[in-house]
């Protein structure tokens, strides 16, 4: 059999054989679509809050309503004076009072104000700031609907809509991200310490002394980890497809090109972090920190990278996984082709390149 | 040389201020088996490894089968089989796997070259469908042989293929070697047991780098130009003790269950050392000659 094939069938042997590289492989990219889609969410939903209505009249009473039915907020508990506040909230189960001063309803159609104070939890900063919005927005509602047929000499209408992403959905921004991360961790990770590991028992030695290219080892362990990599790609794009509605608007074909390209530029890189470590535990460590974590950070996956200091909006031009992100919304939400993402795909390209270069002037053919 | 298979010339090599080898120089001849015997740390592995292209030499120059091992390194690693210090297969894939890759690793299959491992390989094959990580030392060491040999090379070089492993299994491993000397295939082997130095056509013994003698196991023995005696009492550790305070002694080393002792004398007067030895309490002293193995005379070169 062909020297090169029988080097594919051996590196299949030893992933298909060990419990934990299935698991990484297959098991954590579908934990982590799922882990993202279903748990964490920074969309509001089922708030508990309290009301403190000290005037508990009909407008009170329709706004409170209002509130509870948006489905953002539940009403659970009523409290009747300031003490009650601090051990509400000191419980932990209710993150936000609403309170209605006296004579609400009466205040209103005579001096035409009155006043609602909002209490929110603001231990979790972010999210007391969106249900502080909701609140106001919903409160807001209410009286332009109370309104309607009250015409005001002066009015600016604002219409807002969401293009390429209308309801907001959380979903249309990590599925790009997760894929950008699971194609680095599989991809990178796995082929660094699957290497490093023929260096840590030994084996690295006889293949050395072998008429083995070092460009036929390299080929040998990168192609296994590509293919299993391609069907991880699949599966993050189905799960985004099926289970979260995430369209796709522009073409598979190219989606998948594109894709490809991302994982042999993380394999460049699985490969020139084996020809540093010299063992699994340090491959391992070198591809968590020098990838993993910037991936996450500093790609525009969770943070925007508007928002970053300038330095750290200089490095994440270096991260790749930052212009794949940009590849894929702009395929999946936008539909755009080639024309619209060429300069991310030179990137990428020249990337690899750059990588491929490296690592394979880096190999060395002996020991030291 | 026209029959010569491997030959080093003026070899150093220096790890960082760790001196592994100084100024060596040999060479061996085709078929020859040729061990190289040494205690832990003097050297054999880093020579091992330059012959089989894995280190360079910081000075000298080595070939093997007329291959200069800088330059046409690719060339002698088709030549070359190698079996490192450790066990160096796959240990999640089974017997027959491991011998399948490598065999496919050089361009030939099992059944290709299977005369040449048949002897070998037959003792392992009721367990071909075994993970080798599952084998006992013996078995790995059997079928690590089996694929450093399946390439059918010209030279072979084993880095202390016996260290681990049982005593049995060591002597079987070495009959396995004669019988591959048969095929015309240099061995190189290197190895930190003296007692299997009698077993190769020549040694040379290493220290410190340094090649102390290189001749055949015979010739380096019968050089050993003192009278060697094996004594025996009680008290081994007292009776090592008393003996090193004797005047005349030269040498005291344990050697197994005896001591073996050199005398300063050309022609020691044992009459007087059993007296000694009995004034200083030893009651069932023996002193016997005895002739002197490759440990007595390393040990005797090393000082």
């Amino acid at each position: 059999m062909n020297s090169f094939l029988s080097f594919v069938k051996k590196e299949f042997y030893h992933i298909f054989r060990d419990k934990r590289t299935m698991l990484i492989l297959f098991g954590i990219p579908i934990a982590q679509v799922l882990l993202f889609g279903f748990v964490i969410t920074s969309e509001l939903k089922n708030v508990q809050i309290a009301v403190w209505d000290k005037s508990n009249d009909i407008t009170t009473n329709q706004i409170i309503n209002k509130i509870t039915s948006s489905g953002f907020f539940e009403l659970r508990k009523i409290i009747y004076n300031e003490k009650d506040i601090e051990p509400t909230f000191k419980k932990g189960k209710i993150r936000e009072i609403i309170i209605f001063e006296e004579k609400f309803a009466e205040k209103l159609s005579k001096e035409k104000t009155a006043k609602i104070q909002i209490i929110a939890d603001a231990s979790d900063a972010n999210s007391a700031n969106m249900m502080v919005n909701y609140t106001k927005g919903i409160i807001a509602d209410y009286l332009v609907k109370r309104n309607a047929n009250i015409q005001y000499p002066m009015q600016i209408i604002t219409k807002e809509r969401m293009l390429y992403n209308e309801s907001l959905k959380n979903v249309y921004m990590f599925v790009p991200g997760i894929m950008a991360m699971i194609l680095m961790l599989v991809s990178a990770m796995m082929t660094s310490i699957s290497v490093a590991r023929e260096k840590e028992l030994g084996t690295m030695e006889v293949l050395l002394v072998s008429p083995l290219k070092p460009i036929q080892i390299l080929l040998g362990k990168v192609t296994p980890y590509l293919a299993l990599s391609i069907v991880n790609a699949i599966i993050i794009i189905s799960l985004g497809y099926f289970v979260f509605e995430m369209p796709i608007l522009g073409s598979l074909t190219f989606l998948m090109t594109e894709t490809i390209l991302f994982i042999l530029l993380a394999l460049s890189l699985g490969i020139l972090i084996s020809t540093v470590a010299p063992n699994q535990q340090v491959a391992m460590f070198v591809s968590m920190f020098a990838l993993m974590i910037p991936t996450i950070l500093l790609s525009g996956f969770i943070f925007p990278i508007k928002n970053m200091p300038l330095v750290l909006q200089w490095l994440s031009a270096l991260m790749p996984p930052k212009y794949f992100i940009i590849i894929l919304k702009d395929i999946m939400l936008k539909g755009t082709g080639l024309a619209f993402v060429w300069k991310e795909t030179l990137i990428l390209t020249g990337m690899t390149i750059f990588f491929i270069v490296l690592s394979s002037k880096k190999f060395k053919i002996r020991l030291e | 040389m026209e029959n010569c298979s491997v030959s080093v010339k003026n070899i150093s090599k220096t790890y960082k201020t760790n001196i592994a080898l100084s100024d060596i120089s040999f060479e061996v001849k085709k078929g020859e088996l040729f061990g190289l015997i040494g205690p832990d740390g003097s050297g054999k592995t880093s020579l091992i490894r330059i012959l089989t292209t894995l280190l360079m030499p910081d000075s000298g120059t080595a070939s093997v089968e007329n291959l200069d091992v800088i330059s046409d390194f690719k060339e002698i690693r088709k030549k070359i089989g190698y079996m490192p210090g450790r066990f160096s297969l796959y240990q999640d894939l089974s017997v027959e796997e491991n011998l399948n890759f490598f065999a496919s690793v050089f361009g030939t299959t099992v059944e290709k070259n299977y005369s040449l491992i048949k002897d070998i390989y037959y003792q392992i094959e009721p367990f071909k469908k075994r993970k080798a990580g599952q084998l006992s030392g013996g078995m790995k060491q059997k079928l690590a042989l089996s694929c450093a040999l399946i390439h059918k090379p010209d030279v072979l070089f084993l880095d202390e293929p016996t260290t681990g492993v049982d005593a049995v299994s060591r002597k079987e491993f070495w009959e396995m070697l004669k019988q591959l000397k048969n095929k015309e295939i240099t061995i190189i082997v290197s190895t930190p047991y003296m007692d299997e130095a009698d077993l190769c056509d020549r040694v040379a013994l290493i220290q410190k780098g340094e090649i102390l003698k290189i001749n055949t196991p015979k010739i380096i023995t019968s050089e050993f130009n003192k009278k060697l005696f094996s004594i025996k009492s009680e008290n081994k550790y007292r009776l090592i003790n008393d003996l090193r305070e004797y005047k005349y002694n030269n040498s005291v080393n344990a050697f197994g269950q005896h001591i073996h002792y050199t005398d300063i004398n050309p022609k020691p007067d044992t009459d007087e050392l059993y007296k000694y030895l009995r004034e200083k309490g030893h009651h069932s002293v023996e002193i016997k000659k005895t002739e002197p193995t490759i440990e007595d005379c390393f040990i005797d070169l090393m000082k």
